[in-house]
């Protein structure tokens, strides 16, 4: 089975906000070792970075004219932060991963989402 | 011959269906086989005679029929784990071999967390069950559609989403347990309380209930859960009386199976020897309570504020009004019912309408009856209800 889990920080503390720099230094040392053992977790292949939400521009087409907005499609809260791609057995063994990204114990959430092939 | 096929009906359908499940990884398909499978059977068996091992003969059945099914449609093929699978049908089954029992792998697969509650619940009296779309939408309090809806959307997710056909191994075995248990007490519990046509899910739950306790004997709620079942079952053939509802007061105990009873209170002390101390336990605890006599009402009446406190339950606190009611008088029960939110319960209704009955207030006891008549699906309540109402409705004397 092919998943995508979607990471969704939520109210997880980013690198560069104020809430991350109050964290004590063992705690960032944790989470970026746990997104290290995450991603070096045979099956799974790493997504590439995403810059933050705020960044994002959403685009719509409407009687044929391209209408952009500000910002992701939903809430900034809401917004997908990050992603990855996992080859599984089932969908068990996606949640234990899914369960060990750090964002999931911070305010986050993965969702976990099966691929299928068109 | 009628009899022997719905026996077999009956007795094998679970079963059947869980290893054609397992099997293909598909339930729609196991289910399209196995009721292909029944047909054939209606069939061939008049005609040629019964096999001598249905069960297995059965799942053969069934299963060359999907099969050949998929042989049909390679598209389908393509998307099912079958693919694998064709060099299965050039070693048929030997008749007399008997085929795995798979229901507690089914059972899991039914409970994942990852499928809604409502879903794992429903899934699970449908397949293992045997539970129409029709029956589970009433036990649900919603609508055909809805439920027809909700069983379509967690098989699909099923098979889209990976969800594995297995006991779960060891270090998620906890997690999953409670989901079962539930479900398990739930298929016990619409065995119990429609006695004609599905009485054999009872001793379904308390089968699957048995194998759970052997598969987690150091878990003290599957024990308390197999305790409550055996000891509540024990008293199956005192609950009716010529098709009507018999109350534990009026029961003939010498009905009463005593060596279920003593089984069950052994799967009790076996959980209380785990210090088991959770919801199902306590039920037990109150179940064996029940069947001492005089009963302890007080000891009992604590219980039940033990296990409102544990569930947080409406349900429980109207037990616990009942036991109150016996134990310190119908007002003491009253108040404990008057403010439960379960407006749309029938027992509420009908325990109103029985405590204030026996306060005399005829009336309002007339309009609880009416209530919970109108709220109530089973035929043999509806009766009992019935009765009650007349004997208000005649002691309120004609002026009203």
């Amino acid at each position: 089975m092919k998943y995508m889990l979607l990471i969704h920080q939520g109210t997880t503390p980013l690198p560069g906000s104020d809430e991350w720099e109050a964290l004590p230094d063992d705690e960032k040392g944790a989470v970026y070792a746990a997104y290290k053992a995450v991603n070096e977790t045979p099956g799974l292949t790493p997504g590439e970075q995403m810059q933050p939400p705020e960044t994002a521009t959403t685009v719509r087409v409407q009687d044929g004219k391209t209408l952009t907005t500000d910002g992701p499609f939903v809430e900034i809260k809401e917004a997908l932060g990050g992603y990855c791609f996992l080859e599984a057995d089932d969908l068990d063994a996606a949640i234990e991963l899914a369960a060990r990204i750090p964002a999931a114990s911070m305010g986050g959430a993965i969702e976990v989402r099966p691929l299928g092939s068109w | 011959m009628v009899a022997i096929l719905e026996q077999a009906f009956r007795e094998q359908r679970g079963r059947v269906l869980a290893a054609l499940i397992g099997f293909l990884g598909d339930f729609d398909l196991a289910e399209e086989a196995t009721q292909e499978a029944f047909a054939i059977a209606a069939e061939r068996w008049p005609r040629d005679g019964a096999p001598s091992n249905p069960g297995t003969w059965l799942v053969t059945t069934a299963r060359n029929r999907a099969i050949d099914r998929i042989r049909r449609d390679r598209t389908l093929a393509a998307k099912t784990r079958l693919l694998e699978v064709p060099e299965a049908v050039e070693d048929p089954m030997d008749e007399e071999t008997t085929f795995p029992d798979e229901r507690l792998e089914l059972v899991f697969t039914c409970c994942h967390p990852a499928l809604d509650i409502d879903a794992q619940v429903a899934l699970t009296l449908r397949t293992l069950g045997g539970l129409t779309t029709p029956e589970i939408a009433r036990a649900f309090l919603v609508g055909e559609p809805t439920m027809a809806q909700r069983l379509v959307r967690a098989k699909r997710k099923i098979k889209a989403a990976g969800i594995p056909f297995r006991v779960p191994p060891d270090h998620l075995l906890p997690d999953r347990l409670a989901a079962v248990l539930a479900v398990v007490y739930l298929i016990f519990n619409a065995g119990y309380s429609v006695p004609p046509t599905r009485n054999e899910l009872a001793g379904e739950a308390v089968r699957l209930g048995r194998a759970l306790a052997e598969l987690m004997p150091d878990e003290p709620e599957v024990h308390g859960l197999l305790a409550m079942m055996l000891l509540h079952d024990a008293r199956r053939a005192a609950r009716l009386r010529d098709g009507d509802l018999v109350l534990l007061a009026d029961q003939d105990r010498s009905l009463w199976d005593t060596a279920q009873i003593a089984t069950g209170r052994k799967v009790l002390d076996l959980a209380f020897a785990l210090r088991g101390r959770g919801p199902y336990v306590v039920q037990a605890a109150i179940a064996s309570l029940h069947l001492d006599e005089p009963r302890d009402l007080p000891q009992i009446a604590a219980l039940y504020g033990e296990l409102a406190r544990l569930t947080d339950s409406p349900v429980v606190e109207l037990s616990r009004g009942v036991a109150v009611a016996e134990a310190e008088g119908p007002q003491a029960g009253l108040d404990i019912l008057d403010g439960l939110a379960l407006d749309d319960y029938h027992y509420l209704h009908s325990t109103r309408g029985e405590l204030l009955r026996r306060l005399g207030r005829n009336a309002e006891a007339a309009d609880a009856y009416r209530r919970a008549l109108a709220l109530v699906h089973d035929d043999a309540e509806r009766r009992l209800l019935a009765r009650r109402l007349d004997e208000v409705d005649a002691a309120t004397g004609p002026g009203r």
